[in-house]
């Protein structure tokens, strides 16, 4: 098994994006990402797209091939997969990539993560979003997705005393980062007495605890370690890569507040990467809602179970806290244009390793993490980088 | 569930007499039912027992929906929750029959026979479980 | 002599209530005279989720957690109703599975108005005496919908009633069955219309109070008895006004007819009406009581049947399931929107 590096990044501004179709922000993100590495076409060995419902959004499946053809590489002939696994679509296709180099079989690949939902109206899209959760069981029922991260949220509360103002903590984090992100669907700050006031979704959740509808897509390449000096002098390496399932639906889990899922999936790469938790100077986690960044924090390791609603009101995620969570403004400020998230945390992280991250920037950062879920945490995968 | 009447036929024993299984060497009880126990596996093969539980349990967990989806859109505010069934699976449901504000964590629950969702005006029906304060 | 008859009982009445008070603001009329004239308070509503086969499964619970007899040997399912969920697809296969009776079973749904559940229970009774079944379950239910501004909106209810029919364990022998019938269009409902369409005046005279009188007398001609034979009787309830006029003019006193007069509190549960009524006499009956039934239904005809109490009744688990008593006071108000938006007023697509 050999080294990966990430030796390019691109990313499309994420938002109602009337103006751009899915061919138009898969072949800009990937064009963006091709000159960041600045490799040319003919060095890329295959493609990985995360995309969790084109055929449900555009209409469109087997868009592997399509992601290929409108990139320009149809004549190439290249292998190009799309692969699915709801939100973590994104995380996933970067770990097939990661896979593909690290084993020898292609030295560089480019990993796309794309989601058009504004072609379909506001019911669509969110009916399309439920599709994550458990059909049979969950939604047939009446659950909606925000309904299961809520009845997460009332656990959490009853277990763990976390409170609503603490869920909106998380959104006013969050916003304040997005507001420094020029790719971010929302660059306002947002007060916490708008998020607290805000139209109830599910309850405990309202609108602002929830992230949004969007499109936008986002690319990386990466290149066998030994390789990628032909191509950058600033090497940003996979140092580990987890992936991990659970039920698919949320009342399967004997306990609803932990995603064993992260907890392996987040294992998995530490233990590859020999390190702890609290070696990660900055992490990108999956905040689809609030409470969803307050599970994370506590089954990454960052900080104890139960614990997620303290730190968030210490500071401790904040830009210049201990451990800066989501300094892009996470799904809930930057945007979740789902399949594109797993990649779009990628990006990220690197810019933030590149000390490239503008105002954003985590001072001294090295090592950075990326954590994407699918459903209510019935996938994850994690990913460790570190700036060598 | 557009125009799958098929995939709800199947789920009936399940869903009208919340029909589950147990395990033969662990007595693990599922709902739904599986083909075998996940902790027995193939030990378990052919000794999965048809099991038919109370429709008896408690609330785990709970929310109230403002923003249903396409089918329960008309319903809002309404109650979903998870409940623990007395015999150890949990499910979920919608909570009926009381104030949607006196729902709290572990409060005791009893299944009821209702109309889950239809096809449009001229689908199928499609009935269900949801849950009613046990008193 | 052998005895055929109610072996169990259920019934299942849904929570939301509107006043006629509150019906009455919205087409500018006076509430109070609406009542005193109909004799009805307030009537049951279905909430969203409920429909005649939920209400018809409910009540066959009820029936079967009161008693101990095994579903799968329940062999027909009769279920009468003016508003089975579907015009073709059967309540009966609904109900059948939801009590685990399927699949040895014969089932058919049945429909004359009000008084569909009444010709389930003779059917079944013909079946359980001939020896083809062992058990028939009889259900009468409706979720009856009334056109907005029309004076039925202020009768039209939700409920209904299950009665398993048997040879064992009887609690209510059926003494005598009769029928009254002719054709006699009082009210009527075409098919693909959403609402019913009445004779006015016409309803009552040459429809209800002719077959209903004419099946009482004949029953009783029959049975060889007399009003103050029974200790109680119950009549088909449109309105609280008809059935206690019958029952003058027939004989019976306010004292009989008062346990199965539930119209005031609930409305006119159509197929369920007179059914409702025989379950809530069944929930206070003791052994040796004889009750007198006649149902209703436009189109027309009255189903009569002579029943007495037996001993049996002390073994039947009545607390198992609630009364009507209960579920009559068990109840939520609703606003007229609601009620709007719950039976289906406001059509969207």
């Amino acid at each position: 098994m050999r080294d990966v590096a990430v030796i390019g990044v691109g990313m499309t501004k994420f938002g109602e994006l009337w103006d751009q179709s899915f061919r138009h922000l898969i072949a800009e993100a990937g064009s963006k990402a091709i000159l960041d590495a600045g490799i040319e076409g003919k060095d890329i060995d295959a493609m990985y797209v995360g995309s969790m419902s084109s055929g449900r959004f555009v209409g469109q499946e087997h868009v592997g091939a399509l992601v290929a053809d409108a990139s320009g590489f149809s004549h190439t002939n290249i292998p190009a997969t799309r692969v699915e696994g709801a939100c973590a679509s994104g995380g996933i296709a970067v770990r097939q990539g990661y896979f593909s180099v690290a084993s020898g079989i292609n030295d560089v690949v480019v990993v796309g993560g794309i989601e058009k939902m504004n072609d379909v109206s506001g019911a669509a899209a969110t009916e399309t979003l439920a599709t994550a959760a458990d059909q049979e069981w969950e939604a047939f029922f009446g659950a909606t997705f925000p309904s299961i991260y809520a009845m997460m949220a009332t656990r959490h509360m009853h277990e763990y005393g976390t409170t609503k103002k603490q869920l909106a903590q998380v959104a006013v984090k969050n916003h304040a980062n997005g507001a420094k992100n020029p790719n971010a669907q929302f660059r306002r700050e947002i007060p916490l007495e708008a998020v607290m006031n805000a139209t109830m979704v599910a309850y405990p959740l309202g609108l602002l605890d929830c992230s949004p509808v969007s499109d936008g897509a986002a690319s990386i390449i990466l290149c066998a370690a030994d390789k990628a000096k032909q191509y950058s002098d600033n090497i940003i390496q996979i140092i580990g890569s987890g992936q991990a399932s659970d039920t698919l639906s949320l009342h399967g889990r004997d306990d609803i507040c932990t995603m064993q899922s992260t907890v392996h999936a987040s294992q998995m790469a530490y233990k590859q990467a020999q390190l702890t938790p609290k070696d990660i100077h900055v992490a990108e986690v999956h905040d689809c809602f609030t409470i969803a960044e307050i599970v994370a924090v506590e089954d990454l390791g960052f900080v104890k179970k139960g614990e997620g609603g303290k730190a968030i009101e210490n500071k401790i995620t904040t830009l210049d806290g201990e451990i800066p969570v989501n300094t892009s403004g996470g799904l809930k400020a930057k945007g979740h244009p789902v399949g594109a998230t797993g990649v779009a945390q990628i990006v990220e992280i690197v810019e933030q390793l590149r000390g490239k991250a503008d105002k954003r920037q985590v001072q001294d950062a090295r090592i950075g993490l990326a954590h994407n879920i699918g459903g209510s945490g019935a996938t994850c995968t994690t990913h460790i980088l570190e700036a060598k | 569930m557009r125009g799958s009447v098929a995939r709800f036929w199947r789920e009936i024993p399940q869903r009208y007499n919340i029909m589950g299984n147990k395990c033969g060497c662990c007595e693990r009880v599922y709902f739904p039912p599986r083909e075998a126990c996940p902790y027995c596996r193939r030990k378990s093969y052919g000794k999965m027992n048809t099991l038919q539980l109370s429709g008896k349990g408690e609330i785990f967990s709970y929310t109230i929906i403002h923003v249903g989806s396409e089918p329960f859109a008309n319903q809002v505010p309404y109650a979903v929750a998870i409940i623990k069934l007395d015999e150890g699976p949990k499910v979920t449901a919608q909570i009926v029959d009381c104030n949607i504000n006196d729902i709290k964590i572990g409060m005791k629950v009893e299944s009821t026979f209702r109309r889950i969702q239809d096809d449009g005006y001229t689908g199928a029906i499609y009935y269900g479980y949801k849950f009613k304060p046990h008193k | 002599m052998e005895k055929i008859g109610i072996v169990s009982y259920g019934a299942n009445i849904p929570r939301f209530r509107i006043t006629a008070e509150e019906i009455a603001k919205v087409w500018g009329k006076d509430g109070s005279t609406i009542s005193r004239g109909l004799g009805i308070n307030e009537k049951s509503v279905p909430s969203i989720d409920q429909d005649t086969a939920t209400i018809s499964v409910e009540a066959a619970r009820a029936a079967l957690k009161r008693c101990n007899i095994n579903p799968q040997d329940i062999g027909a399912v009769y279920i009468g109703s003016e508003s089975h969920p579907y015009a073709v697809k059967p309540t009966g296969t609904i109900v059948g599975e939801a009590i685990g009776a399927t699949p040895d079973l014969m089932v058919a749904d049945y429909e004359f108005a009000c008084k569909a559940g009444t010709a389930a229970i003779q059917t079944c009774t013909a079946m359980v005496k001939s020896d083809i079944i062992k058990y028939g379950l009889a259900i009468g239910a409706d979720t009856s919908q009334a056109a907005p501004g029309d004076a039925l909106e202020y009768s039209a209810s939700a409920g209904g009633a299950a009665f398993i029919i048997g040879k064992e364990n009887v609690i209510a022998n059926i003494n005598h069955t009769l029928s009254f019938t002719t054709d006699t269009p009082d009210f009527w409902r075409r098919a693909e219309r959403k609402y019913p369409a009445h004779g006015g005046r016409f309803t009552g005279g040459p429809a209800y109070f002719k077959h209903v009188s004419s099946c009482a007398q004949n029953l009783m001609q029959k049975a060889g008895t007399k009003p103050e034979d029974y200790t109680f009787a119950v009549f088909h309830q449109p309105n609280g006004k008809f059935p206690v006029t019958v029952a003058k003019k027939l004989g019976f006193s306010s004292e009989q007819i008062k346990q199965g007069l539930i119209v005031p509190f609930i409305g006119n549960t159509y197929s369920g009406a007179s059914l409702v009524g025989l379950a809530s006499v069944l929930d206070v009956a003791k052994p040796g009581d004889r009750v007198f039934l006649t149902s209703y239904g436009s189109g027309a005809g009255s189903d009569g049947f002579d029943l007495t109490i037996t001993d049996n009744i002390q073994n039947l688990h009545r607390g198992n399931a609630p009364t009507v008593a209960q579920m009559v006071e068990d109840k939520e108000y609703i606003n007229y929107g609601t009620y709007a938006k719950y039976t289906d007023l406001l059509y969207w697509e």
